[in-house]
């Protein structure tokens, strides 16, 4: 494995365009979570005018549903969901100046034409690895629409948050590299 | 004629939809730590390592292994010769799930009413639940809880008689390789094959359910399961960023049919292939 880089929370459109399809990476500070809901309220929100509930310039979406908090912990399982979920929306929540997206799974090319456009990174955590994952999650804070249950929004404080660069800023896809000396059709 | 009360079902579904979140099945466990060796992939070996620690993890402290602590599958076979007593059967199958997902700390994720409004249900309720009735007075329960990231990705296909093992063959491929490595990879495969359409679309799901060391008692059935298996595991995906070890079995889970049809069902299931079972 090539050697992990460290990055810390906000993230310049500088810092993002410098990480490479394939890179490791270690996140250190806030990143939010957003999941399907949430996505969906706030582009509508955005389509009536209004503003949004937090500011993303320079800051990590994870697409993330916890499970409730044991007594004692700052979270519960904590793992990524399908990205391409939020497919539909992610063009427009690039507007708002997110540098970087953490979830599973490939991407629409509309959305990895937005994120050559604005020097966006995608990235990847292990699915399913929920449990493992949230032992770097020390605080989860509800920020908005508490009503959405886990597809609230919240700032997440994580330390050495492990991920792989899968889609890079100039649309390299690591899951294509990744997976072509394997295929065997 | 054996009475049973409903309330001895709904202590029995709470603690199964506890246990079935925290501990992965020793079957998968063991296919887990077999796959981690046969991958030939550096960075596939590490992403295994890192599931199986994450199974460790949820075992040791009582954790949820995914935090999509999914929709509530619950196969039922009742002996034909028990008496439910002291309420509705379903209430008390949906009262054990609500106890269940509340006490256990796991993640809500039920919407009443699925296109216009969407909202939550709070306690995971209700749950899909497939009851059939068998010679006996036991009644055995089959809970899965079934997460979406590979629920999304099934697929299922009507085929014609003519299309044969290689239409067959071609579904499950085709499913596999769209779904890429959006279902959480190793996967397990449950193939339906035959009946009507939400027959085979069942079977699909019981496939899932049957331990993945266990193969089809039919030998030509058996011998598919192998098969696919090997193909699934020459498409590259691998443990989500390239490898070999895309899939950990396939279950295929056959049925009578019409002379004009042969349908087709492949349901996904990640590598946290989570089952439960008890009888009562």
């Amino acid at each position: 494995m090539t050697e992990k880089i460290r990055i810390t929370t906000p993230l310049t459109e500088e810092q993002a365009r410098k990480l490479k399809a394939g890179d490791s990476v270690l996140i250190t500070g806030t990143i939010f979570s957003a999941r399907d809901a949430a996505h969906k309220t706030m582009v509508e929100a955005l389509d009536r005018g209004e503003k949004l509930p937090i500011d993303w310039q320079n800051q990590i979406v994870y697409y993330l549903g916890p499970t409730p908090a044991k007594p004692g912990n700052p979270i519960g399982s904590a793992g990524p969901t399908t990205s391409g979920r939020m497919d539909a929306y992610t063009p427009k929540m690039l507007e708002q100046g997110i540098k970087a997206m953490i979830g599973k799974g490939s991407r629409k090319p509309e959305v990895v034409e937005a994120m050559k456009k604005h020097g966006v990174v995608y990235l990847a955590a292990v699915g399913g690895a929920a449990a493992l994952i949230s032992k770097c999650i020390k605080k989860y804070e509800v920020l908005a629409y508490p009503e959405l249950g886990p597809e609230a929004v919240a700032a997440l404080e994580v330390e050495d948050f492990p991920a792989i660069v899968v889609i890079d800023s100039e649309g390299n896809s690591y899951y294509e590299e990744g997976q072509k000396p394997y295929r065997r059709l | 004629m054996r009475t049973i009360e409903v309330e001895q079902i709904t202590q029995a579904i709470a603690k199964m939809c506890m246990e079935a979140c925290y501990y992965l099945p020793e079957d998968v466990y063991a296919a887990l730590v077999e796959g981690q060796k046969t991958e030939e992939s550096p960075l596939g070996k590490d992403v295994i390592g890192q599931i199986i620690k994450n199974a460790d993890i949820a075992r040791n402290e009582d954790r949820p292994i995914c935090q999509d602590t999914g929709m509530t599958v619950i196969f039922m076979e009742i002996g034909q010769d028990v008496h439910f007593v002291g309420g509705n059967i379903v209430d008390a199958v949906n009262a054990g799930v609500a106890k269940g997902y509340t006490e256990g700390y796991l993640r809500k994720s039920v919407v009443a009413e699925p296109l216009f409004n969407r909202k939550n249900t709070t306690n995971n309720t209700p749950a899909v639940l497939h009851t059939s009735i068998v010679p006996g007075d036991k009644v055995k329960i089959k809970l899965a809880p079934k997460g979406f990231g590979s629920e999304n990705k099934s697929e299922l296909k009507m085929l014609v008689p003519a299309d044969g093992v290689a239409g067959v063959k071609k579904v499950v491929l085709d499913t596999i390789l769209h779904a890429g490595e959006n279902p959480c990879p190793p996967i397990v495969v449950g193939v339906g094959i035959g009946g009507t359409m939400e027959k085979a679309a069942i079977l699909s799901k019981k496939a899932l359910l049957r331990n993945i060391t266990e193969r089809n008692e039919h030998p030509e059935y058996a011998k598919l399961e192998q098969e696919l298996l090997e193909l699934i595991n020459k498409t590259g995906i691998g443990p989500q960023l390239g490898g070999t070890t895309t899939a950990l079995a396939v279950n295929v889970e056959w049925y009578p049919t019409h002379i004009a049809g042969l349908p087709v069902s492949v349901n996904i299931s990640c590598h946290a292939t989570r089952h439960a079972e008890v009888e009562l």
